[in-house]
């Protein structure tokens, strides 16, 4: 296969994600965390929290929709139906909490070719609502020729 | 208590996804690709059936780390290559070694692993243990 390099450096819109109570205890269920942090506002508050607390890797939940615009946009020329989900990366400078609104912005960060295959990194920074960084996260896609 | 000198291993983490994990995990991370939740689906494009979503394996190596380190606080990078498929009702089972530590910060490395498939490799965290 071969791949098309001029999307590198391509910046989407910001996605802002409302962090929701039950969301993040659905979450949290759905990955076996049973930390009362992330499941009781109470336990939250008493240990200095406004509200529930979100597992690190809730951070899935807030990135993706940043992500997806660049996974399907024609300039980077991802076929969906051949890419696998290689790696990722997050670096967390603070757990997020119910009640905040986290925006993401994602960059191609690289695109490349090695043995038939496309290698595609997205990177993604999320902010609270006053400008500072909660999380990034690095989003690895590989493509198969075809 | 965990030990936190080089060469220590963290607590093991165990877990059996059970039948319908990944359609609880697809409604709460919004990952609704058929080819966790739709057994005909994944067949038709060649999976032993659904698989495990691998950023649901991911969360297993983060809990492994939070639960050892003492909450959501301790974890401040994770990074993972996901290689193998991850199956549903088999027993997966993370590990974890600190590589090295340095004023009060562990550099741990993990995998996970379900039976003889390794769905999760080359993991490395960043824990503040002190």
């Amino acid at each position: 296969m071969s791949v098309e390099t001029r999307a590198v450096g391509k910046t989407y819109a910001p996605v802002t994600y409302a962090v929701g109570r039950e969301k993040i205890r659905e979450y949290a269920n759905a990955v076996g965390e049973t930390n009362p942090l992330y499941l009781d506002a109470e336990a939250a508050r008493a240990a200095g929290y406004a509200d529930v607390v979100a597992p690190p890797m809730f951070a899935v939940v807030y990135q993706s929709p940043s992500v997806m615009p660049g996974i399907f946009d024609p300039e980077v020329g991802i076929d969906f139906g051949m890419m696998v989900h290689s790696g990722q990366e997050f670096r967390w400078t603070r757990p997020v909490v119910a009640g905040e609104e986290i925006t993401s912005t994602t960059t191609v960060a690289a695109i490349a070719e090695r043995g038939g295959m496309g290698f595609f990194d997205f990177e993604v920074v999320s902010r609270d609502a006053g400008g500072e960084p909660v999380c990034r996260g690095t989003w690895k896609m590989i493509v198969r020729g075809s | 208590m965990a030990s936190y000198e080089p060469g220590e291993q963290l607590p093991e983490l165990r877990t059996t996804p059970d039948r319908f994990l990944t359609v609880r995990y697809a409604g709460a991370s919004g990952d609704f690709n058929p080819i966790h939740i739709d057994e005909e689906f994944a067949r038709s494009v060649g999976l032993p059936g659904r698989i495990l979503h691998g950023l649901w394996s991911m969360a297993q190596v983060a809990r492994a780390q939070t639960e050892a380190a003492g909450g959501p606080e301790t974890l401040k990078a994770l990074s993972v290559q996901f290689r193998g498929m991850g199956v549903l009702e088999q027993e997966v089972t993370v590990t974890s070694t600190v590589r090295s530590i340095e004023d009060g910060v562990a550099t741990v490395a993990a995998e996970a692993r379900q039976a003889d498939a390794r769905i999760i490799r080359n993991a490395v965290a960043t824990l503040v243990v002190g």
